[in-house]
């Protein structure tokens, strides 16, 4: 009886240890990633990299102004479109739980979560490329439709987690609706919805897919919303596949760069979570 | 104020009141016009292959759009392959990591760390890890190549699919910690009280309590890796021809349905050749949209009990 007793203990904490062992083994590629894009692309950052557009094959020198640019028009294009109907969408949707139109909304959403962002390029090519051209505003576009399910989902998820009894307060003192939710369940749930809208910016801000058929990529800076436009997962893609060393540096410092970006975005979302929960 | 004024004042309330209403409706009826409208712009587009292929696009084995001759049967391949490949390397980590922040170790630091590290992997774009394997993982697998006597190509299936599954962990991860965390302790209690260690207790009351939440988990992870582009494309090596042996076809150089799309989408001169590629990315939505929805359904159905 002893003996099994230990042979089951000694499975027990065997088990433990190879669970341990896997859990925290895979956060080792993750780190290396990080380390060797910062030692390779910390070197490449100073003034000139920031401020210049970058110079042809075989050239020394030459930044990524114009990625950095493009990007921030680009990113800041499709918050303006997918802000408002993704949170107005995840409104109705908290609100009207149980009907036939916020079944299939929710579908809907659930339907763009899972779709490719490849696919999402390709559909924007006919309708926005093809009748006005490779354009910054379709990347935009694209980008967007990307957004919409974290904006809808995370508005929804909180106001959901909202007690009632604020709604009715409101509703009982004879505010009107419309002011109910904007200036008084909006506000409340304010923490929920923005984590949500910058998580979702730090989504898209690393997408390539999408902007290949789309925004397409230029050489200069430009900030023409109608003409192509470079963007910096773009110019990692076009930099990284070709060839010359000086192109590999400058997709290092770009990759440096928007991985700052992207960190940055997802602390400042689990601090704002952080105090939410708090909150709540 | 006179009475007449206030009265105004409360019907143009009342008129927002309605328009407001609308507009939200407008917004729902936006969003299931946008994928009603994603659906038939793919179908429309890709009817002259549809029309002259039919089926048979699916398993033809030749791409070959000088003569015009379009199968898709090498992508289909290439992307079961890599997706495939990328689940089974993720699968024990991902269940070590739910059970591990989901049972040993729920609350406090070392937890939390672990937990945004993982969600961390998800963040990082996909291109960066691309880039990164391009230049650091591919010379290691081709030395790995040479050892075991295949053709040191380095691009191809296996590095892509080597990346791929470090990118989709977090997705079962992620699930898997909350659904494991929401098994009753009751029956722990119950069967800690009957003398099972913990190991039994995971293998006999959680595992089996959480069996289709875990599926489920690792159904999204596996539309990820169907969808996943960037990093793909950089690292299998392109190629549309069909390998002769397994080893060739696992280490060598393929393509997958997004990867051909990504690199051939811009150059398609002829009608054909540009609907052909659009019926694979309809043929990827159709696929990775069921995954996902099975997926969401054994969800709902899970967590609603």
């Amino acid at each position: 009886m002893d003996a099994r007793i230990g042979i089951r203990n000694t499975k027990s904490i065997l088990f433990k240890s190879v669970i341990i062992f896997f859990a925290f083994i895979i956060t080792i590629p993750l780190i290396i990633v990080l380390l060797y894009i910062i030692e390779k692309g910390v070197m490449q950052v100073n003034w000139h990299f920031l401020s210049h557009v970058p110079v042809p094959e075989g050239e020394t020198g030459g930044g990524i102004a114009n990625a950095l640019v493009g990007s921030l028009i680009i990113v800041l294009m499709s918050s303006i479109v997918a802000i408002p109907i993704g949170m107005l969408a995840g409104i109705y949707l908290s609100e009207n739980p149980g009907t036939k139109l916020a079944y299939y909304s929710g579908l809907c959403v659930d339907i763009l979560q899972g779709v490719p962002s490849i696919v999402v390029g390709i559909v924007m090519y006919f309708w926005i490329v093809k009748p006005i051209g490779f354009s910054a505003i379709s990347g935009s576009i694209a980008l967007a439709i990307m957004m919409l399910p974290i904006v809808i989902r995370s508005t929804e998820q909180t106001l959901l987690l909202l007690p009632d009894s604020l709604k009715e307060a409101a509703l009982s003192l004879g505010v009107p609706y419309h002011r109910v939710i904007l200036k008084v369940i909006v506000p409340c749930g304010f923490a929920g919805i923005l984590s949500g809208i910058i998580l979702s910016i730090a989504r898209i801000i690393g997408e390539t897919a999408p902007l290949l058929f789309t925004a397409l990529g230029n050489n200069y800076l430009s900030t023409n919303i109608l003409k192509p436009m470079e963007s910096l997962p773009h110019l990692i893609y076009t930099y990284a596949t070709s060839p010359y060393e000086d192109q590999h540096d400058l997709a290092w410092g770009a990759s440096f760069i928007l991985l700052m970006f992207v960190l940055l975005l997802n602390i400042f979302t689990k601090l704002i979570t952080r105090k939410w929960q708090i909150q709540l | 104020m006179k009475k007449n004024d206030r009265l105004d004042l409360s019907y143009a309330q009342m008129k927002w009141e309605t328009i407001f209403k609308r507009i939200l409706i407008v917004m729902s009826v936006i969003l299931l016009l946008l994928v009603i409208g994603v659906l038939t712009t793919l179908i429309i587009q890709s009817m002259p292959t549809i029309k002259t292929l039919g089926i048979k696009f699916l398993w033809g084995k030749v791409w070959d759009p000088v003569n015009n001759i379009y199968g898709a049967y090498p992508f289909l391949i290439g992307t079961l392959l890599t997706s495939f490949t990328a689940l089974i390397l993720s699968i024990p980590f991902s269940y070590a990591v739910a059970i591990y922040l989901g049972e040993y170790n729920v609350k406090g630091w070392l937890s939390d760390l672990l937990k945004n590290t993982i969600e961390l992997i998800a963040a990082v774009p996909s291109i960066i890890y691309g880039f990164w394997a391009l230049v650091v993982l591919v010379p290691v697998v081709r030395t790995l190549e040479t050892k075991i006597g295949v053709a040191p190509y380095g691009v191809g299936v296996f590095s892509a699919a080597l990346v791929l599954s470090v990118m989709i962990i977090p997705y079962a991860a992620a699930l898997g910690t909350s659904l494991i965390r929401m098994v009753p302790s009751p029956l722990k209690e119950g069967a800690y009280a009957l003398g099972a260690t913990r190991f039994e207790v995971i293998r006999s009351v959680i595992l089996p309590y959480t069996r289709s939440g875990l599926f489920a988990g690792i159904l999204l992870s596996l539309g990820r890796a169907l969808g996943e582009t960037m990093a793909v494309t950089v690292l299998i090596g392109n190629t549309s021809a069909v390998a002769n042996s397994f080893k060739e076809a696992f280490f060598g150089p393929g393509n997958t349905m997004a990867s051909v799309i990504a690199n051939e989408f811009t150059e398609a001169d002829h009608t054909q050749y540009l609907s052909a590629l659009i019926e694979l990315g309809l043929v990827l939505f159709f696929v990775t949209v069921v995954i996902n929805l099975i997926g969401k359904r054994i969800i709902t159905k899970y967590t609603s009990h």
